[in-house]
């Protein structure tokens, strides 16, 4: 489809660019650049990305100048995009997994600059690596949903098939197994990570053919309006939707990318940047949640919360064993939890108990 | 199969195809009288843009639907004006009506990617929708869907069984030929891009009127390039257009419930057949072309008109 290569015609917004020449500051001011995979009003991932960046902004105030460009597909035009923002900035944000073969290519033609690529896994002397565990959140509305369902079965809404929406996946139907164990879920790709149309007809599919709780792993509200509409719950993603579902949203996963862009730009500024490869989640603030809903029995709110708390003591893992994969064969022993890297990171199955068929 | 899925996918699929039907029918229109203007998809997003805001701010769907009207209406009219007097290329100029669309609600939208409104609902019509089964299917649709089925049908009556469709054929086919015996080329040109930015902005609104109460930009994503593929599916045959609309629809709403069923169809697969459809058609139509048994491609399709006189 030809959205992409039309609608990266560039949106750049240079901010404060004037307020370099007026301050007391000695040091000329980090130049920092991030890429959107789409519109900051989606009020889901870019959004939520966007908001990161205000909060960086607001908080190193002169030491910065940023500058984003939205709606940059993930083919040939990333690299396009990536490569004249390296020319003019110290520090490159790459905030989608397609912008992961197009980062490390650029950033070996540019040394000086320092990358940072979300949700991949390739690390270089000048390439970060960060994302946030957000099947710790999906864990969380997992039980919400395991309990909350009355048909059984829970739809979601899934993007591509990369590790990270895997996970997603995975960890959602466990924690919902865990708490009802006749849970099943349907999983339906649209192949896309922002079209409300598309997402709409999705939600609209899975309702119709039974699922009374809805996930999803797409940037959009539209799903959020059809559960409104049509009565069934959801869950907020990357934000808070509360405004396009009172009563359907259940609570949301927040993603809260603020304080670990202010601390690399930061980095940067005083000189201590190096490539580390970080991997947070509800311990470490980067995965929050909205407000749980009133109408939810209190019991379940309570289970959620605890899973809440234990989660940001790290007491719980999500992916504790034994699992076993979709073809029976054993992943995890007893107790045993995964490593990072590969089996997270890289994440190609799904678990023992998932009806529907790998992706192919 | 019970029978209340079976009327959600219908339903499901009409609500998909509609935007189609109304952006292709208004393209169709546009291309019988010898323009090709590539900008559908900037004019659907300045109309879903526009109902969107019309639907906020006074909760009028009427007035909404006409908003995105006027809107379409008044973007194309720019393409109208640079193709018909200017005399600018028309590939080109579609294209950035395109891009000129997109930027343009992406920047005028900024302030309504917070709202919600209230969607245009379905209608009811006493007796009539209760009848099991038929109600549901044929007497319960939304308003805008059988409108636009009497689009198509108004876009067959006006170019086949009026005096002023001949001549808008007749200017598509030969627009010299039509000059000489006293036809106004550039003002039934003219009028006919007023009506494609009209019906691609009604289709557009469908998406945030009545898909999803939303507003977000690229929302249109792509479907504005579909409609241009279905105009020509459709031969540039008014009714072939809902065949096609319910078949690039269709295929996008039986795919996600195939999923949802765990029937294994590659999804990649299914998305292309509309477009292997229309590759097929247009090559067909090529070869029934050389043989001289169809005439339905407007000949002076993109071809720019100078009067020399």
């Amino acid at each position: 489809m030809s959205k992409g290569r039309f609608s990266s015609i560039l949106k750049l917004s240079v901010l404060s660019a004037v307020l370099a020449f007026t301050s007391n500051v000695s040091a000329d001011p980090v130049k920092a650049a991030f890429v959107y995979i789409g519109p900051t009003g989606d009020h889901g991932w870019t959004y939520a990305h966007d908001e990161g960046v205000k909060y960086a902004k607001e908080k190193l105030g002169d030491d910065v100048i940023v500058t984003t460009i939205e709606n940059v597909a993930e083919n040939s035009d990333s690299e396009r995009v990536i490569t004249s923002l390296a020319r003019k900035n110290d520090i490159v944000f790459t905030t989608s997994f397609g912008y992961m073969n197009p980062t490390i290519k650029v950033a070996k033609r540019y040394p000086d600059v320092k990358f940072e690529h979300a949700t991949g896994y390739m690390l270089e002397d000048n390439v970060s690596v960060y994302s946030a565990r957000f099947y710790e959140g999906r864990h969380v509305i997992g039980k919400i949903a395991g309990r909350m369902t009355e048909s059984n079965v829970i739809g979601y809404i899934a993007s591509f098939p990369i590790p990270e929406v895997i996970r997603g996946i995975n960890s959602a139907f466990l924690a919902a197994k865990s708490v009802n164990p006749d849970v099943q879920i349907k999983v339906v790709w649209v192949y896309s990570w922002y079209d409300p149309g598309k997402e709409a007809d999705a939600a609209n599919a899975l309702i119709a053919q039974g699922a009374d709780v809805l996930m999803q792993h797409t940037d959009s509200t539209a799903a959020m309006t059809v559960a409104e509409e049509k009565g069934v719950h959801a869950f907020g993603q990357a934000s808070n939707m509360r405004e396009w579902g009172p009563n359907a949203q259940l609570t949301g996963i927040i993603n809260d990318w603020g304080p670990y862009y202010a601390d690399r730009i930061a980095a940067v500024r005083d000189g201590t940047w190096t490539s580390s490869d970080t991997f947070a989640g509800v311990q470490q603030g980067m995965v929050k949640f909205a407000p749980m809903n009133n109408n939810m029995p209190t019991e379940v709110k309570n289970e959620a919360m605890q899973a809440i708390i234990d989660l940001s003591m790290g007491a719980i893992h999500p992916f504790t064993g034994p699992i076993n994969k979709q073809d029976g064969s054993p992943w995890l022993a007893e107790g045993e939890t995964p490593p990072n890297f590969p089996d997270l990171l890289t994440m190609d199955f799904y678990v023992e108990g998932i009806d529907s068929q790998y992706p192919n | 199969m019970n029978e209340s899925l079976f009327i959600n996918i219908i339903i499901g699929i009409s609500i998909a195809s509609t935007p189609l039907i109304f952006a292709a029918i208004g393209e169709l229109l546009v291309e019988r009288s010898g323009v090709l203007n590539l900008g559908v998809e900037g004019m659907m997003i300045v109309g879903a843009l526009l109902g969107f805001i019309v639907q906020f701010h006074t909760g009028n769907p009427f007035l909404a639907v006409f908003a995105a009207l006027l809107g379409g209406m008044a973007i194309s009219s720019i393409f109208a004006f640079l193709t018909q007097f200017l005399l600018t290329n028309q590939v080109a100029t579609g294209l950035a009506l395109t891009l000129f669309g997109l930027g343009f609600s992406a920047f005028a939208g900024r302030g309504y990617t917070e709202e919600t409104i209230v969607l245009i609902k379905a209608i009811h019509i006493p007796v009539l929708s209760d009848i099991p089964f038929i109600g549901p299917l044929v007497f319960s649709m939304n308003p805008l869907v059988y409108l636009a089925f009497l689009m198509v049908y108004l876009v067959w009556w006006f170019l086949f069984k009026t005096k002023q469709g001949l001549i808008l054929r007749s200017i598509g086919d030969n627009h010299d030929a039509a000059h000489a015996i006293g036809h106004n080329v550039v003002r039934y040109r003219f009028m006919a891009i007023l009506f494609g930015g009209a019906m691609a902005g009604v289709g557009g609104a469908f998406l945030s009127l009545v898909q999803v109460p939303i507003w977000g930009e690229d929302m249109t994503a792509g479907r504005g390039w579909i409609a241009l593929g279905l105009v020509v599916f459709a031969s540039w045959q008014p009714f072939r257009i809902i065949l096609g609309a319910i078949l690039f629809g269709g295929i996008t709403v039986l795919q996600l419930h195939a999923q949802g069923f765990d029937i294994r169809i590659s999804a990649q697969y299914l998305s292309m057949l509309p477009y292997l459809a229309t590759i097929i058609i247009l090559v067909s139509l090529r070869i029934r072309l050389k043989n001289k048994t169809n005439r339905t491609v407007p000949n002076c399709l993109g071809r720019i008109f100078h009067s020399t006189s």
